[in-house]
């Protein structure tokens, strides 16, 4: 661990949170670095949450979290060995806008501009992506969007915000979906959270245009630890999309977000995932949600990149009558492992999920299904769906499927089939005959093996996934 | 810091003490044989008992259980009598060799041998320890597998030379007599290149409280054909293992089809081994859970050469508070293409009470293969059930009859008529008693 700087000496100096205000130029001005440096202890998580003056009921939260997250052990019992090469001590958890690593374009690596130029992606857009502009930038093209939406009473804001100017919403819902000691990585988001949406929609409010954090999550940079609470009340609808469809090339080794989504009676909440991290990344990510009567929530899932990724998006069909829906997309390229699933916990009578996961894997990729459908004692007219489609591409590449399902009763019905197959040959051989190149067709074979789901995702979403694809795909073959 | 102490294992009634006891009476049988078993029972004491969180145990009650009271006691009973037509069987009570139908003369000069495997250790040794327990356990039993090894103290023993085929049935009765019996029984199959053979074990007991801990080795030989059927029917309130390991060559086929019918809580651990190219593996099960009872089904697919072959098809109906669980994997090696495998689980719930857990699984490893898994959970068709009701027939018995036409697509898949009527005794007796 660096030695501490000016500010953290001054945080232990505080008797209540840590910090001691009379003492330095500490007045959160994003000039200032904020940089609680390297490892994870006590001291990292007073610091985070001195700088972002939070009350003192989220500092214990957060010391708690602390606690478990020492407390659990690595999941490798049933998860990849892989996660043992995660370093705590060596991650900063938490490093202010201000003191990014400064970029600017020209540091862009060359082959991450052509890709840009290649998804088509505008010249501005690139840039932004690329991480060079400065944070007030993103907060304006934030605030754009939060007024459009904030005239119909929507609440859009950073969970910072939320938790500082609603609390009586956000305090009634955080921490509820997921607890904390769900899993090792959600007790670490939740000692060390940072960034991330908060999203409230009254009832029966339904939010015309989808809520992105495609600028916002590159703006607050590292959101490592991002934390999302979305609340749809009673009969309302909203769409919100997250991530961005362009290779990043962060620097991070540690992406470990939280995300609760809670669709009360009637409401409809679908939640769009489009990831590609670069290959040094371990992005484990806890999402879940709940869905009260009659409710709906549909997770659009997919992940390209990262050295591992585990994530199953889960919803518990609280309600009668709730709906719960996860379509995923996994492309594991080499060295890759795209560790994906989905979870259905039913919990009332009529409940019904869908889960159609697709994954595609290249080169010495490994692509891996883990689900659970549960449908608990006495209830009736609870049915689920799963299918599972794998495809490889190379003699090398590696697909595994672990699904759980549990029901009992009589009066429920669950199906799951999976598959694994290979391109077709002939389809392949058709195509060529036709003046394509092998890759050029096996990418046109990847592409229409997940069309039916890409066609789910808005337009552009949908469009960029396909050039991802392609790239993914060139010198695949042969 | 402290040192971290292993978990307490669990011996219960299965102390040195009653494994010196064992090892006396089987004194007589080969050093080699003895020496794996002294290594078998310190494996077994050395290891800690199964937890519900250990990935292989998942979902199960196993960890409540208790390996207390249970002892080797001697009987007169004579065997069960079966109707089955056999070439020959074998009828063991408590572990012990109680009658034996020979091999007709025809079958023994050509060289067929079916006989006890305590004579088969001191006859015909080296082939015994080419294939008994040749494969180590790999679904999460290793504690058991090796109390099984320990405690083996009799069992079949059957060797097909190469191009021999039988057409009729050998079959092996068992049978655990007393309260607190505790047995070990095990079937070892040896199918030469393009021999053919049928093998049949019952296993069968009305005490109260048992202990079963048994198994059995399919081996098949190049274009060998195996098919080994056991019928499971201990008493209700007997714990039972059961552990299979199938090795089959080069267009070997071998089928084997489990019934579970009684036990008050059974695990069976069921692993193929597909091994060369034309291999095939039909692995098969019926359940019939009742009651409390608890079927633990655990099975394994390892693809280890191109051009091979597996299908299981494990069909549960449950009734009652009854559970299943059912954890299957298919593995395909990186040079096994062209491999075509396939795993199904179907459970028929008939009841508000019963449970049941699937998790079939997938790990592949080459790419030009077509693998696919499916698992279903439902009940009755209403309308199929109504159709047979309208026609005067009385809710149960459109039930059993539903069951039968749920288990159909397993029962139909044995040719041997004999077969086909025991397995639909046992299963029909579920319902009547």
């Amino acid at each position: 661990m660096k030695p501490p700087t000016e500010i953290e000496a001054a945080a232990t100096e505080n008797p209540v949170v840590g910090i001691d205000q009379t003492k330095g130029d500490f007045q959160y001005n994003v000039d200032y670095a904020f940089d609680a440096g390297t490892g994870l202890n006590e001291d990292t998580v007073r610091y985070i949450s001195s700088v972002k003056k939070e009350e003192p009921w989220i500092l214990d939260f957060r010391l708690k979290a602390l606690q478990t997250f020492l407390a659990k052990p690595m999941p490798t019992h049933w998860a990849t060995k892989d996660l043992e090469n995660i370093n705590f001590d060596k991650i900063r958890y938490y490093l202010s806008q201000g003191q990014k690593p400064k970029r600017t374009w020209d540091e862009v690596p060359d082959d991450i501009k052509k890709t840009f130029e290649r998804l088509g992606i505008p010249e501005q857009e690139r840039k932004f992506l690329a991480g060079v502009e400065a944070q007030f930038d993103s907060e304006a093209a934030y605030s754009n969007i939060k007024d459009i939406v904030a005239k119909q009473g929507v609440i859009f804001c950073n969970s910072t915000e939320g938790l500082r100017e609603h609390p009586e919403i956000f305090r009634k819902f955080f921490g509820k979906v997921i607890p904390t000691g769900d899993n090792k990585f959600s007790a670490l988001n939740s000692a060390v959270f940072s960034g991330g949406s908060f999203i409230y929609v009254p009832p029966g409010v339904k939010v015309a245009q989808p809520l992105q954090a495609y600028f916002r999550i590159n703006a607050e940079n590292f959101g490592q630890f991002e934390r999302t609470l979305i609340i749809a009340d009673e009969g309302s609808e909203v769409v919100y999309m997250e991530g961005c469809t362009a290779p990043k090339f962060s620097t991070s080794t540690l992406h470990s977000a939280v995300v609760e989504l809670v669709a009360l009676k009637g409401a409809k909440i679908q939640y769009i995932t489009v990831q590609n991290w670069a290959n040094n990344v371990f992005n484990l990510v806890t999402k879940r949600a709940v869905a009260h009567e009659d409710a709906e929530v549909k997770w659009i899932d997919c992940n390209i990149g990262s050295r591992l990724t585990m994530k199953y998006p889960g919803v518990v069909l609280k309600g009668k009558r709730a709906r719960g829906e996860v379509i995923s997309i996994a492309l594991a390229n080499d060295g890759q492992h795209q560790d994906t699933g989905a979870k259905m916990i039913h919990a009332a009578d009529d409940t019904t999920s869908v889960v159609v996961s697709k994954s595609i894997s290249v080169g010495q990729g490994r692509s891996t299904y883990r689900g659970q459908v549960h449908i608990p004692k006495h209830l009736k007219g609870c049915k689920n769906n799963t299918e599972c489609d794998a495809l490889l591409i190379n003699t090398n590449s590696r697909t595994d499927t672990y699904p759980a399902i549990s029901v009992r009763g009589d009066k429920n019905a669950t199906q799951h089939e999976a598959s694994v197959s290979k391109v077709s040959e002939d389809m392949i051989f058709y195509m060529q005959q036709r003046g394509l190149t092998e890759a050029q067709a096996m990418s046109l074979a990847v592409n229409g093996f997940i069309n039916d789901l890409a066609r789910q995702f808005p337009m552009e979403y949908s469009v960029e996934l396909k050039r991802l694809i392609d790239l993914e795909m060139e010198g695949s073959v042969g | 810091m402290s040192a971290v102490s292993a978990p307490p294992s669990v011996v219960g009634s299965f102390t040195r003490e009653a494994f010196q006891a064992h090892l006396a009476r089987v004194a007589h049988l080969p050093a080699w044989w003895l020496a794996r078993k002294q290594a078998a029972y310190a494996r077994f004491a050395a290891a800690p008992m199964p937890k519900r969180t250990d990935e292989g145990w998942r979902f199960s009650s196993f960890a409540t259980l208790t390996l207390d009271g249970f002892s080797f006691p001697a009987s007169s009973v004579k065997p069960a009598a079966l109707a089955l037509p056999a070439a020959a069987s074998l009828a063991f009570v408590n572990n012990r060799i109680v009658h034996q139908d020979p091999l007709p003369a025809a079958l023994a000069q050509r060289g067929v041998i079916f006989d006890t495997l305590q004579n088969a250790l001191l006859k015909h040794g080296d082939l015994v320890k080419t294939h008994l327990l040749a494969q180590p356990s790999k679904l999460g039993s290793d504690k058991f597998a090796a109390l099984h090894e320990a405690f083996l103290e009799d069992g079949a023993f059957v060797h097909v030379p190469k191009g021999v085929e039988l057409s009729e049935v050998l079959a092996v009765h068992h049978q655990a007599d007393g309260d607190g019996a505790a047995v070990f029984p095990h079937t070892l199959v040896v199918a030469e290149d393009n021999a053919k053979v049928t093998v049949a074990d019952f296993f069968k007991s009305d005490a109260k409280t048992q202990f079963a801990c048994g198994g059995n080795d399919l081996y098949a030989g190049h274009g060998a054909a195996v098919t080994y059927v056991a019928m499971q029917d201990w008493s209700r309130d007997t714990l039972s293992f059961q552990f299979n390991a199938t090795v089959a060559k080069r267009d070997a086929k071998v089928l084997s089809l489990n019934l579970h019918a009684g036990a008050r809580q059974a695990r069976h651990e069921s692993f193929s081994q597909l091994s060369a190219p034309g291999a095939h593996s039909e692995m098969l099960a019926l359940t019939v859970a009742h009651g409390t009872q608890e079927f633990d089904q655990r099975t394994l697919q390892i693809h280890q050469a191109p051009n091979t072959g597996s299908n299981l098809l494990y069909k549960n109906a449950l009734l009652d508070q009854a559970k299943t669980i059912f954890s299957g994997l298919i593995v395909v090696d990186p040079d096994a293409q062209k491999t075509d495998a396939y795993q199904s689980n179907r459970n028929l719930m008939l009841s508000d009470e019963a449970e049941a857990h699937s998790l079939p699984g997938l790990e592949i490893q080459a790419n030009d293969v077509r693998c696919t898994h499916g698992a279903t959970s439902a009940r009755i068709d209403r309308e199929q059930e109504f159709y047979l009701e309208a026609r005067g027939i009385k809710p149960a018995q459109a039930q059993e009859l539903l069951v039968f036409g749920f288990f159909e697509e397993v029962l139909g898949k044995i040719e041997n008529e004999a077969l086909h009527d025991s397995l639909t005794a046992i299963i029909r007796q579920k319902f009547t008693s």
